[in-house]
């Protein structure tokens, strides 16, 4: 620590400052330059239509990131998310004849009890997070295909279906669902005691405990709720596809939603959190594929780019901690 | 000892870490065939000088010289390969390889396919063991094995690589009796081959046990050096702790005692006693009143503010406030029944270092803060105005990281963070260790003031002369247990060194006997 203390000792404070500014904004800045690249130069991309149709495909990767976000501020990882997205979509056929809300129900409950077992390794058993959700990971879609005997069950059950294609005033229900979790999230993290206490734990754990705070259980309530928000994107994804297919819906999830969290301002080491960040951060990976996209362009070249971003972000967020 | 027998030497050597002169020209010359206890409290330099001599730090200026040659390490691996192993508190071994793959690790013996001999290096390795007595199984994992047997294979490998000096850093802090027992056997074999042996300990009858020559460090500087048997105990304290022997004596009763009014009985800990330490502690606090803990490192004096607090797990014993039994081993437990705990380790332990000077002030606070599981902000920024206020906290706003601050400045934060709470008992470990001389004296006026305005308090603190001067009464331990009681006009630095060194009281191998008079 003294060495990088050292090293930006000599940078000039209005650099510095800008760095600064840059970390916690630059998320906003990237999108809106992106945005604003597409709106010129992609054919068709300036229609409601193709915005909308962007946002409801990015409720995947936010809805996971969100659950993400919290989990990362305690200084955790929930690789478990794809899988648990998973779990969810093989729950959901199973239970369709007591009523698509039971059925959605029913797996939400599913995916917030493995959720509560990745909290439980964690909290109380001690594992560390990448070690305790690597088994869910692994397991957990396993598990899901086990359920529907590997096979693709398809629904046709109208209500269910409508929580990916009814609109509210014109608006996606998965945009407005996610814009709904996010709000709340938001609130979560920025007014409630609960918030405080990720944050605390986060930061530092033994100081957290010592100051009274209930670390295991925020521990538990943070991978619980990862789970349920996995969960939910786990049902909007079956009700895009109008099946229940555990063997790849949410696969591979987990990596966009850790760079989404990352390059939102949140940081891998905990004690902080950025919600906002974290929604232009899911919504900047997908509009970065869809630039590619609709531009002809090798998708391959996307993946690149989101990977210098995700340096960059990173990069810059250490430039903050070294100063 | 003429120069020429020193294995190790050190001349002159200085070392500076930012803001700190770590090593201040120090010499210091280590025998071949001597055990030589290296002593000093917490921040005396001894670690520092130890990281010197085995490559893991430069010296800025001076010289070391082994076997007579003068070296310059660039790495432990280095100082190791030239022949200096040093054996840390905790063994650096791979937990999960066996015991023979760790002996030899990084220099596996090889068959004639280039493959590692496994039959040759387990006959080896237990043809070593068994060279010092150490009874352990070489093929099974490090870790299966107790912690005492670790820290002697630790040892048996260190010897194994024809170490000709050897420095042992607390290797006995987590030994049993009969362990320590086995050590000293390895370490007194290892005397006469000639091996020199730098033993750093806080347990003060080890040092007499087994080593012949003492170096005492104090502020980065050496002290003392000369025969152990010439140092007696008390004076050897005298010397860790910079008070010389007579001038504790001139000092016997004129340093003023708080003025004390006792009021009633608030924390009464009864028969405390965990895993290592505290062993079966009984503490009373009463209204108004300062108690010191007072005893050398590793006495268990944090482990005893820790199991009243709930923080470690207790074996028996329980703790009361105001005549409530508090719930054991939860902190939150021990907070809702009035108690409050300000760590020693304050980076570590006390500080949420990345959040604000708010969130840490209020961090203990937040159950109390919170109506139906929202934080209210208004009576949130209300207490914390106050308190930094009160305190006399200089942060540039509110929203300033803590680990921003200067480190007077991050205490007071930790004291703002259990005033705000109206606690009962203040439990403060080390409460003036690593801040400045003005902060010191603001932490300390506060603390008594707090006792006169009824606040029962616990106070652990290094310095004789702080704790004698800020308690009402001091309670002594070692190795976890209490060992005596001072108070009134028995309260003086030189009954406490006393009573600290332990002699007069018990101790059969009492070198020196004058210490006792």
């Amino acid at each position: 620590m003294p060495v990088a203390r050292t090293a930006t000792a000599g940078a000039d404070s209005t650099s510095l400052a800008i760095l600064v500014r840059l970390r916690n904004n630059g998320v906003y800045v990237a999108l809106a330059l992106l945005v604003l690249f597409n709106l010129f130069f992609t054919t068709n991309f300036a229609t409601a239509g193709t915005i909308l149709g962007l946002l409801s495909q990015a409720t995947f990767v936010l809805l996971v990131a969100l659950g993400l976000t919290l989990v990362i501020g305690t200084g955790g990882i929930d690789l478990s998310v794809g899988a648990i997205m998973a779990i969810a979509s093989a729950v959901i056929p199973l239970y369709l004849g007591y009523t698509w809300p039971v059925a959605v129900l029913v797996a939400l409950i599913f995916c917030v009890l493995a959720g509560m077992l990745n909290g439980f390794l964690v909290a109380y058993v001690g594992m560390q997070p990448i070690v305790a959700t690597l088994a869910l990971f692994v397991g957990g879609r396993g598990f899901a295909q086990v359920l529907v005997n590997g096979q693709l069950q398809t629904i046709s059950d109208p209500g269910f279906l409508a929580l990916w294609r009814a609109t509210v005033f014109g608006v996606p229900m998965p945009v407005v669902i996610a814009a709904v979790v996010a709000v709340l999230v938001g609130l979560l993290v920025g007014r409630t005691t609960f918030g405080r206490y990720v944050l605390a734990v986060g930061g530092n754990r033994t100081a957290s405990y010592l100051s009274g705070h209930p670390v295991r259980i925020v521990l538990v309530a943070v991978y619980a709720i990862s789970g349920l928000l996995a969960g939910l994107a786990g049902t909007l994804a079956t009700a895009r596809l109008a099946a229940g297919d555990p063997a790849t819906i949410g696969l591979l999830i987990e990596l966009d939603a850790i760079a989404a969290v990352v390059i939102g301002g949140t940081p891998l080491s905990g004690g902080r959190m950025n919600v906002g960040g974290t929604v232009a951060g899911a919504i900047l990976m997908l509009v970065i594929s869809a630039t590619f996209v609709m531009n002809n362009i090798n998708p391959i070249y996307a993946q690149m780019l989101k990977a210098a971003i995700i340096v960059l972000a990173v990069y810059i967020q250490q430039g903050r901690r070294e100063s | 000892m003429s120069e020429q027998d020193y294995i190790l030497e050190v001349r002159g050597v200085t070392k500076r870490f930012p803001g700190v002169l770590a090593l201040d020209d120090v010499s210091f010359g280590l025998g071949t065939g001597e055990v030589h206890a290296l002593v000093g409290e917490n921040g005396a330099g001894k670690s520092t000088l130890i990281k010197v001599v085995t490559g893991v730090h430069r010296p800025d200026e001076g010289e070391i010289f082994f076997a007579g040659e003068r070296v310059s390490f660039a790495s432990p691996r280095e100082a190791q390969e030239a022949g200096i192993s040093t054996i840390y508190q905790d063994t650096n071994m791979v937990p999960l390889r066996s015991v023979a793959q760790n002996i030899f690790l990084g220099r596996e013996p090889r068959n004639r396919f280039g493959l590692t001999d496994t039959a040759r290096m387990k006959r080896e390795a237990e043809e070593l063991l068994g060279r010092y007595g150490i009874e352990a199984d070489v093929t099974v994992p490090v870790r299966s094995l107790g912690v005492g047997v670790q820290q002697m294979v630790a040892v048996a490998k260190a010897v194994s690589l024809d170490a000709r000096g050897v420095i042992m850093d607390e290797p006995t802090s987590s030994l049993e009796a009969r362990e320590v027992e086995t050590l000293f056997g390895v370490i007194r074999q290892l005397r006469e081959e000639g091996v020199g042996v730098l033993y750093v300990s806080h347990r003060l009858e080890e040092l007499y046990e087994i080593c012949e020559r003492v170096t005492v460090m104090r502020d980065g500087k050496v002290v003392h050096t000369g025969d152990l048997e010439e140092l007696p105990r008390l004076q050897l304290i005298a010397a860790m702790l910079g008070r010389e022997a007579p001038e504790v004596e001139e000092r016997i009763s004129s340093s003023t005692a708080r003025e004390h009014v006792t009021g009633e009985l608030i924390l009464e800990a009864r028969g405390l006693t965990a895993h290592h330490a505290p062993r079966d502690v009984s503490l009373e606090v009463h209204a108004g009143e300062v108690v010191g803990l007072s005893g050398l490192l590793g006495s268990g004096r944090t482990e005893t503010v820790k199991a009243v607090f709930g923080a470690r797990h207790l074996e028996s014993g329980t703790v009361s406030v105001e005549g409530e039994e508090v719930d054991p081993g939860s902190p939150s437990e021990a907070i809702k029944s009035g108690l409050a705990f300000v760590p020693e380790d304050r980076k570590a332990e006390g500080i949420i270092a990345e959040l604000s000077v708010r969130e840490n002030i209020v961090a203990a606070a937040l159950p109390r803060l919170s109506h139906g599981g929202f934080v209210s902000r208004k009576e949130q920024d209300r207490l914390v105005e106050r308190f930094m206020d009160r305190l006399g906290i200089k942060a540039s706003s509110p929203d300033q990281p803590v680990g921003e601050l200067s480190g007077g400045n991050q205490q007071k934060v930790m004291l703002a963070r259990w005033l705000c709470m109206g606690p009962k008992v203040l439990i403060l470990d080390e409460p003036t260790q690593g801040i400045d001389v003005g902060a010191k004296a603001e932490v300390q006026r506060l603390i008594s003031e707090l006792a006169d305005d009824g606040l029962g308090v616990v106070m652990i603190d290094s310095e004789p002369e702080e704790i004698v001067e800020g308690s009402d009464r001091v309670v002594v331990l070692r190795d976890g247990g209490v060992v005596g009681t001072l108070s009134g006009g028995e309260l003086t630095e030189e009954n406490l060194v006393h009573m600290i060194a332990g002699s007069g009281d018990s101790e059969p191998k009492e070198d020196g006997g004058d210490a006792s008079g």
